[in-house]
């Protein structure tokens, strides 16, 4: 009887927990209407950026094809002309391939690349119909001469492009409002990669 | 205009009602229920999802009619209808708001409350029967839960009742309301108040007595091997049913259309407060989905042999004394 009793007051419990919750902030973030803010360093799609006077900053040395676990970079590299001087230097990418179904997203070609070359952006929205869409040339990677520059990670004011569209209100894992500066390996990398993007 | 006519309209508008009911108690449930679980529920199709009833219907509408090879042909494709139309023609006798013309009701019956605990047990049929038919192992499972489950607390229920009719004096669901104008029956009779919500759910095959359904164990039940416009139909029985319940214990413990909180002055139509009374039953009723889990079929059946029977013959008893040696 008492035990009884005593689950009729849990039912109550659970009862009221239920009701209670009815009214609680919900988390969803309903994409993709609105979009979650990623971390500043997400690791999404690449992109290959430019020097300021238009010219690519990719040499064609193929360090991140090496570096890839994957095997997903494809570099072709070509010889600059004089009167075809693609890049700074002697070298540029002829073809430069990156197919990302096999891509981990590890960020390793970022790392090798000498001239902050090839980056990961925050894109993450590549959904395709067909495999062969899958694999991106220069095309795609690199930024249009007419659209600037391209952002280093360290450079990004928010972490997160404004065309990617509504950003939900929701605490990231790092600090947004304080951007890349809120963590002390952002502020190291600040200071050390300057001077190769400058 | 004769009497044919008149119940055929009626009948008609009272369908449309209840189809429509069906409809939003369910957008309502899973928008109670997504709540209740940290989510919005759905709110994709139209303003807060209010069109989302019409997109689960034309997809309900547009799905292959399956039949299995093994399924008995034609009481496999009875076996909806049979829910359906039990689940409908409760509405024949339920009046809606302060008769006595028989304006807010189709029919005004004598023993408008024996007519309503016959037809709703014959629901169960519909299940028992499709399960059956399927000619499949789920579905059989389920069917012969919904048997046993319908034994265990059909006669709990019907004691239950038998207090009310006592202090009422009358089968007349007419009746059974104007003798609540001063006390409604759930004072009086609490335990059997507490007695019949609790085999409503039973009744309604929902959680946590959904054991025919019982998605976890049974894939979906009796119910599996249904699709498209016949697994509809089911749905839309269950709905129903769910409304039906509603119904009874408002109008049997809940004094119907009368005002509550001596809120009479404010002479507001006896339909609005019928409808608002039901309206929180199916919440209670998504509340309890959205709080209790599963019982396991063993206890259900030990609960409704060895507790709500007692209790309610006891109840019963007691109130027949009381009744017998002070008066009503």
């Amino acid at each position: 009887m008492r035990k009884n009793l005593y689950n009729v007051g849990a039912i109550l419990r659970g009862l009221s927990i239920t009701f209670k919750y009815m009214f609680a902030k919900r988390p969803t973030i309903e994409y993709p209407s609105v979009k979650k803010q990623h971390a500043p360093r997400f690791h999404g799609l690449h992109e290959l950026r430019r020097y300021g006077d238009g010219k690519e900053r990719c040499i064609g040395c193929e360090l991140c094809s090496s570096a890839c676990p994957a095997n997903a970079i494809t570099v072709i590299g070509a010889e600059n002309t004089a009167e075809d001087q693609v890049s700074p230097g002697e070298r540029h990418a002829a073809r430069y391939e990156i197919d990302e179904l096999r891509c981990i997203f590890c960020g390793m070609c970022e790392e090798a690349c000498p001239t902050d070359a090839i980056v990961l952006t925050p894109r993450f929205e590549m959904a395709d119909y067909r495999r062969g869409a899958f694999i991106y040339s220069k095309d795609r990677l690199l930024v249009p001469a007419e659209a600037g520059v391209g952002t280093a990670p360290d450079e990004r004011p928010n972490g997160i492009p404004s065309d990617l569209g509504h950003v939900a209100d929701v605490k990231s894992t790092v600090d947004i409002t304080a951007g890349y500066g809120a963590t002390h390996r952002g502020e190291i990398l600040k200071t050390e990669r300057r001077g190769l993007a400058g | 205009m004769p009497d044919w006519i008149i119940i055929l309209i009626k009948s008609a508008i009272l369908l449309l009602v209840v189809v429509t009911t069906f409809a939003y108690a369910m957008l309502a449930e899973r928008k109670v229920l997504g709540w209740m679980q940290l989510r919005p529920g759905p709110n994709r199709v139209g303003p807060w999802g209010m069109l989302q009833p019409a997109a689960d219907a034309a997809k309900l509408i547009l799905k292959e009619d399956l039949t299995p090879k093994s399924a008995d042909p034609l009481i496999y494709r009875l076996a909806p209808f049979i829910s359906l139309l039990t689940a409908f023609s409760v509405y024949a006798v339920i009046p809606f708001g302060a008769d006595g013309s028989g304006t807010w009701a189709i029919g005004n019956v004598n023993a408008g409350l024996l007519f309503l605990l016959a037809i709703t047990s014959l629901g169960v049929y519909g299940i028992t029967l499709g399960g059956w038919a399927s000619g499949s192992k789920y579905p059989l499972l389920g069917s012969v839960r919904g048997t046993a489950q319908m034994i265990s607390y059909e006669l709990g229920m019907s004691l239950s009742f038998i207090g009310v009719l006592i202090l009422a004096g009358t089968t007349s669901l007419d009746g059974i309301v104007n003798a609540q104008a001063k006390w409604w029956f759930f004072v009086p009779q609490f335990v059997g108040f507490l007695i019949y919500i609790t085999t409503a759910v039973a009744e309604t095959n929902r959680t946590p007595f959904d054991l025919v359904e019982a998605e976890t164990e049974l894939v979906a039940g009796f119910h599996t091997e249904y699709s498209g416009l016949r697994f509809g139909l089911f749905f839309i029985a269950e709905y129903v049913n769910m409304l039906t319940v509603s119904c009874i214990t408002t109008l049997i413990f809940l004094g119907g259309w009368n005002a509550p909180f001596g809120l009479g002055g404010l002479h507001v139509p006896g339909v609005i407060w019928f409808v608002l009374k039901i309206a929180c039953f199916l919440f209670f009723y998504m509340w309890l989905r959205a709080t209790l889990p599963r019982f396991r079929y063993d206890r259900l059946m030990a609960f409704g042999w060895k507790v709500l029977l007692p209790v309610a013959t006891l109840n019963l008893i007691v109130t027949a004394v009381i009744v017998a040696f002070m008066g009503h």
